[in-house]
């Protein structure tokens, strides 16, 4: 049995920040709390027994006000949330039902929160609205509060935690996460959550690993046990034999050394064998994310994804408040260019407030442009903090989800009256912007040539072009293998718009998935887009990837691969000349 | 329970938001205020005014109609400020 024990296991989840980590497990767990014991309480005790209760909750309030009060400033968005959780402690669906069901049924306060939290909480998991669903969670964990003070259990203080440590646990609420020490945390793993989960954006931010959504994670894994955690594939090696060790060490030092060595050239241009310049830009999310594209050496910001700000509220954020997020990442990144996205809702970012009914076929449905064209005062304040926030630097404004050319105007006619009213107010602000729109849906691509009429610059969104293109859920295991980015509907796809492009003397930028994969960069060159745009962490790979390419030899590949007729086949001709290109490279 | 014509108010949500956390949160805190209980009627079906948790049950998007209702003759006023927070669209 001891052996089994020590048996090393490998668990499967999803790769949420890459990386890889071997350390010692830090549980943070919630087990003790699930076996709650029922016992009778006699007649003399039972205030006693509600005073406890009140007691745990109150205990709970004010552990609740203190995170929040000793949150930093830069953090503070997320402590909304807490909010919401002090109320909730004292709602009478919680509080004062907890309180009779003491009093009538006699009964412990443990066993009496949970028999009302198990009544309350699935009136809210079987709601349609994703919003009140969600309130579900809050429950539990504000219930998981309570009960911790009131069993006493050993309450993992995670603020405290002061070894290097990998965390594991079943979920990290946003209050522990805006605890925790990051510095000391040498990687995340979670038995829930996804990419765009609070601890997958937190891991990524900090470039710490995390392997999230493994599913029993805590069962599988104990305190102190050593586990190798690898981001990029998602995997979780617990109890790794010696020879796994070895492997990993080595494996972290190759990717270490790799690392370092595209470091230290990622701050080089990314000019190719023959001279030819390409800007190669970073992705982002939060304001954060900034730093990590100038250290991996991006050129600019190809993409600022504003949807983050309009998560995890229960209303709109205001234009002030917009305007400061945009006018962070531009005083950072000086006089290099951020292209700020518009409010790009779909289905796997749900805005908590915007509660229209339950779309059945959301990646169809009303999102993006079509949703902010809906509701011109959200729109309206969006332009408004862009505009103003393009006085201190080089923006570039990007539209998604651009579907016809009645789009473009009305958001040219929108641009115009936030312009006019801004300057009625006398406040400072710049209209003269380069005004860019994603070409993601099929219908763009085909009346490209209309649209580079109307706009400075085009920017392709792979992944949801690959996927309206080949009719593909990538979310959809039976299915996904046919995502294919290399399918000849794709490549043409691509050469037809930046062929539009180039006739009206516009550009073409690619900001999806396909624009980090050094593999695709040729192919990407050879059609003809003008810069890339990706995650931070692919910029040096694909810089390091274009060094390798010399144009001239470029229209010649692109005649074999459009030759091709299925993806299998210009991948494979893609890796071998792509090998042969960096093999090249090395021996020069 | 049978809104009493007398102590009820039929309005309708007009925030954009409808009845969300922030919104039902307010209405419950006036609502803790009344001596009687408060209640919040949609379809026949009621709430609790004085939970956020029993508002949020009713699911109430912008456009909804709701009924807020009073037990105790004495809460007129906790009645008329309701519905003034409701025709205010929570001051959103």
């Amino acid at each position: 049995m001891k052996n089994q024990e020590h048996r090393e296991i490998i668990l499967k989840g999803i790769g949420g920040s890459p990386g890889i980590c071997i350390g010692k497990a830090y549980l943070v767990e919630k087990e003790g709390v699930d076996v709650v014991k029922q016992y009778w309480v006699t007649g003399e005790s039972l205030s006693a027994e509600v005073n406890r209760f009140k007691t745990a909750v109150k205990k709970a309030m004010e552990a609740l006000r203190r995170i929040i009060e000793e949150t930093p400033e830069e953090l503070r968005q997320h402590t909304q949330i807490l909010e919401t959780h002090m109320l909730l402690l004292k709602d009478k669906m919680i509080y004062d039902k907890t309180v009779d069901l003491i009093e009538k049924e006699r009964v412990n306060a443990e066993w009496a929160l949970k028999k009302v939290v198990s009544v309350v909480k699935p009136m809210f998991e079987s709601m349609s609205d994703d919003y009140l669903r969600q309130r579900a969670d809050d429950i539990t964990h504000v219930a998981d509060r309570i009960m911790e003070n009131l069993t006493g259990a050993d309450q993992v203080d995670i603020a405290r935690i002061d070894k290097r440590v990998i965390i594991v646990a079943r979920d990290l609420s946003p209050a522990e996460t805006s605890q925790i020490q990051l510095e000391r945390i040498k990687g995340f793993v979670t038995n829930r959550g996804g990419r765009a989960s609070h601890t997958g954006i937190i891991a990524r931010t900090l470039e710490i690993p995390a392997v999230l959504g493994v599913g029993n994670a805590t069962l599988n894994i104990k305190n102190d046990d050593i586990i190798v955690v690898d981001g990029e594939v998602g995997t979780v090696i617990v109890n790794p034999t010696e020879q796994t060790l070895v492997a990993v060490e080595e494996h972290i030092l190759r990717y270490e050394h790799q690392k370092a060595s595209m470091v230290r050239k990622s701050h080089l241009p990314a000019q190719t064998k023959d001279a030819v310049l390409f800007s190669v830009m970073g992705n982002i999310e939060l304001p954060e994310e900034v730093v990590s594209v100038l250290d991996h050496g991006g050129e600019g910001i190809g993409l600022y994804r504003t949807e983050f700000q309009y998560l995890s509220r229960s209303n709109f954020p205001n234009e002030e408040m917009l305007f400061e997020n945009y006018k962070d990442v531009i005083d950072v990144m000086g006089d290099r260019p951020v292209t700020i996205r518009t409010l790009d809702i779909n289905g796997d970012k749900v805005v908590n407030y915007i509660r229209d009914d339950h779309e059945l076929n959301p990646a169809l449905g009303l999102r993006a442009i079509r949703y902010c064209l809906k509701k011109p005062d959200v729109f309206k304040a969006q332009l408004r903090a862009i505009l103003r926030s393009a006085v201190s630097g080089d923006v570039r404004l990007l539209i998604p989800m651009i579907s016809g050319i009645d789009e473009v105007d009305q958001t040219i006619q929108l641009l115009n009256e936030a312009a006019q009213s801004l300057k009625e107010q006398k406040i400072p602000y710049k209209r003269d912007i380069p005004l860019g729109i994603m070409i993601e849906v099929p219908s763009a691509v085909m009346t490209a040539d209309l649209l580079a009429e109307k706009v400075d610059f085009f920017s392709i969104g792979t992944n949801d072009l690959i996927q309206y293109t080949l009719a593909i859920d990538r979310g959809n295991r039976h299915v996904a293998h046919l995502y294919q980015p290399l399918h000849p509907a794709i490549l043409r796809m691509i050469k037809q718009t930046c062929d539009a492009a180039h006739k009206n003397g516009i550009k073409t930028y690619i900001c999806g998935e396909m624009a980090g994969e050094p593999l695709y960069a040729p192919i990407l060159l050879g059609l003809g887009v003008d810069e890339l745009s990706m995650n931070p962490q692919s910029i040096p790979l694909v810089k390091e990837a274009i060094r390798s390419i010399d144009t001239v030899k470029l229209a010649e590949l692109m005649e074999s691969v459009m030759r091709l007729t299925t993806p299998q086949e210009i991948e494979a001709l893609v890796k071998k000349k792509f090998e042969e290109s960096m093999n090249n490279k090395q021996e020069s | 329970m049978k809104p009493d014509q007398k102590y009820s108010v039929t309005l309708t949500i007009v925030n954009d938001l409808g009845l969300h956390a922030r919104s039902a949160a307010k209405l419950a805190r006036l609502a803790e205020e009344a001596k009687g209980d408060v209640w919040l009627i949609k379809n026949g079906n009621s709430a609790d005014a004085a939970s956020m948790l029993d508002i949020l049950t009713l699911n109430c998007p912008m456009g909804t109609q709701v009924t807020i209702s009073i037990d105790d003759e004495a809460d007129q006023k906790t009645l008329d400020r309701i519905s003034t927070l409701i025709r205010s669209g929570f001051g959103e």
